[in-house]
């Protein structure tokens, strides 16, 4: 029980509780009611640990807080071993955030992918984002098998099929189906660049109910391809959340566009990034600048900030660029037990350290 | 404790990026034919041809389909089962020549621009994914042409070039190795019969 007035989108029996079923929802998540609201949703990406810790995923999780409104946790992104996002999620969940969970087509095969959404489904994750993955030679161990049993758009369909059909891919039944909000990811700056609107309807008509693109560094090329995606009808059906991210360095924007698969990063970047003084700063500056132009997108709901080993950056980021509009959304909170025992702690460890039995005792005498 | 937190401040910070990098040049040599993520070191010519020459193809495979169903009778007669063996093998040359056939089992060329989408190193059949290069060659193999950029185009040229646009089924593994031939034509046949059934 919560003993505080309840935010926004949150069940008021318990933060890590789904919330209440809404008519034409598909899942009891904040990030689905955030954007059937027609607000612009923040979703962030979390950099999974190379730890057992869960600390370290708490931790990494705190720094978003009160700024997004939804986390992705990663599966094994550009091939290269993290905590599993179905770990992550089972961390976040628990302490009431709203998790995106990925799943990559990569290593696992169909048989283990539906365990895994009903497992995910029956922890609270209430987002499900579906992807092929990155190749296994682009990861930190090339020498893997690559499975690919199913890829993103089979995958949308069977999660699709298990929770509106309420059966596996081989038809047996499901007793309780899996309530989720059904991602997929896009890229509209990879050729063949006349298919990928297409590829997109497709997505829709295998599941997809929100896309996260790739990291966004060439708006016009944007504005292009989500015009043709309005002509095609594709924004009613479909919430487009748009991906971007600040570069560390020129440095980086060249590595990153020569050596990371899908990325595509325009001269004009690089030379901005070049010229200035306070790289860093002005990569920042640079994110805020293409949040700005792409939030006027007609078509464009949301943001998702992938600020790779620069998490700290994003609650700036999202206030500087204004997306939320004063909008709070969800933030974690100590709830009235905790805060009750973190204050007593901190009255035992710092104000008066003489509360030992023996102690009192003698300065009662005393 | 301390002895471990010092081995680690004193340790220079070595990325992953690094790591991945010192990896590359370790294994840099790959005899062609020994991992199946790298194909023969070939100039896919005759890949290429065929998408080229999608409509043509697509106009061919239409008579040819017809044929087999024609021969449907004499399949009958030989046995679905016996036959698959000598069809399997001028199958797997035909097409492998054709279009790097991986006797998938589930021929979807119609719908895919004559490319082979089993050729994908994913193995994608509905579409390319996001790593595609911007000269439209593959993210893993940089060297071969994007199957699905192939697909495209040759889905352009096509009379029923729409078809890229269906969401494929996943790959039944349990059909690999056999003829898609024999068992298009055999349902196809299936079809028909139950058809002239149902309206007789």
């Amino acid at each position: 029980m919560i003993k505080r007035p309840p935010q926004i989108d949150e069940n008021p029996e318990g933060v890590e509780l789904p919330l209440e079923p809404l008519p034409g929802h598909a899942s009891r998540g904040r990030l689905e009611r955030v954007l059937r609201r027609g607000e612009f949703a923040v979703t962030a990406e979390l950099n999974p640990p190379d730890s057992a810790n869960a600390q370290d995923v708490f931790e990494r999780a705190a720094v978003f807080d009160g700024w997004v409104d939804g986390i992705n946790a990663v599966d094994a992104s550009g091939a290269n071993c993290h905590m599993s996002s179905m770990g992550i999620c089972a961390l976040l969940t628990r302490m009431g955030y709203a998790t995106i969970m990925q799943i990559a087509c990569r290593d696992r095969n169909r048989i283990a992918i539906q365990g895994d959404v009903l497992g995910a489904a029956a922890m609270g994750v209430a987002n499900i984002m579906c992807l092929t993955g990155d190749g296994v030679q682009a990861g930190d161990q090339p020498g893997a098998k690559p499975v690919f049993d199913l890829d993103c758009m089979s995958l949308l369909e069977t999660v699709r099929t298990m929770r509106d059909e309420e059966k596996f891919l081989s038809g047996r039944k499901l007793t309780t189906p899996p309530a989720v909000f059904l991602g997929a990811a896009i890229n509209p700056f990879a050729p063949p660049y006349d298919f990928r609107p297409l590829r997109l309807a497709k997505k829709i008509a295998a599941g997809a109910q929100f896309v996260q693109s790739q990291y966004c560094y060439d708006v016009p090329m944007l504005r292009e391809y989500m015009k043709r995606v309005r002509d095609l009808g594709l924004v009613e059906k479909c919430f487009v959340l748009v991906g971007v991210g600040p570069l560390a360095s020129a440095k980086t924007a060249r590595w990153i566009r020569s050596n990371v698969p899908g990325v595509h990063i325009p001269d004009a970047v690089v030379k901005r990034l070049e010229g200035a003084e306070n790289q860093k700063q002005e990569g920042k500056r640079l994110c805020i600048d293409i949040i700005n132009e792409v939030k006027e997108i007609e078509g464009v709901s949301g943001i998702h900030v992938m600020a790779y080993r620069q998490e700290e950056f994003v609650a700036e980021i999202v206030h500087d660029s204004g997306v939320l509009k004063g909008r709070k959304p969800w933030k974690r909170e100590p709830g009235a037990d905790d805060a009750l025992v973190a204050e007593r702690l901190d009255h035992i460890l710092h104000d008066n350290p003489s509360e030992k039995p023996v102690e009192m005792v003698k300065d009662a005498a005393g | 404790m301390s002895r471990r937190e010092s081995a680690k401040a004193a340790a220079p910070a070595v990325t992953q990026a690094t790591l991945v990098k010192k990896a590359r040049d370790r294994i840099a040599y790959k005899p062609a034919d020994v991992s199946p993520q790298r194909r023969l070191q070939r100039r896919y010519t005759m890949r290429l041809w065929s998408v080229r020459h999608a409509r043509f193809l697509e106009w061919f495979y239409g008579r040819f389909a017809d044929l087999f169903l024609a021969l449907h009778p004499l399949w009958k007669a030989i046995g679905y089962a016996r036959a698959e063996r000598p069809v399997k093998f001028v199958e797997r040359q035909v097409k492998g020549l054709m279009f790097d056939c991986r006797m998938c089992g589930q021929c979807v060329l119609s719908s895919t621009g004559m490319s082979c989408p089993m050729n994908c190193p994913k193995q994608l059949r509905n579409g390319p994914c996001g790593g595609v290069r911007a000269n439209g060659h593959c993210e893993v193999e940089p060297d071969m042409p994007c199957v699905w950029v192939k697909a495209w185009e040759g889905s352009r040229l096509m009379r029923a070039g729409d078809a890229i646009l269906t969401v494929q089924k996943p790959v039944d593994q349990s059909l690999r190795e056999s003829s898609a031939w024999l068992r298009v034509t055999a349902l196809a046949a299936q079809k028909r019969e139950t058809g002239n059934g149902t309206a007789a």
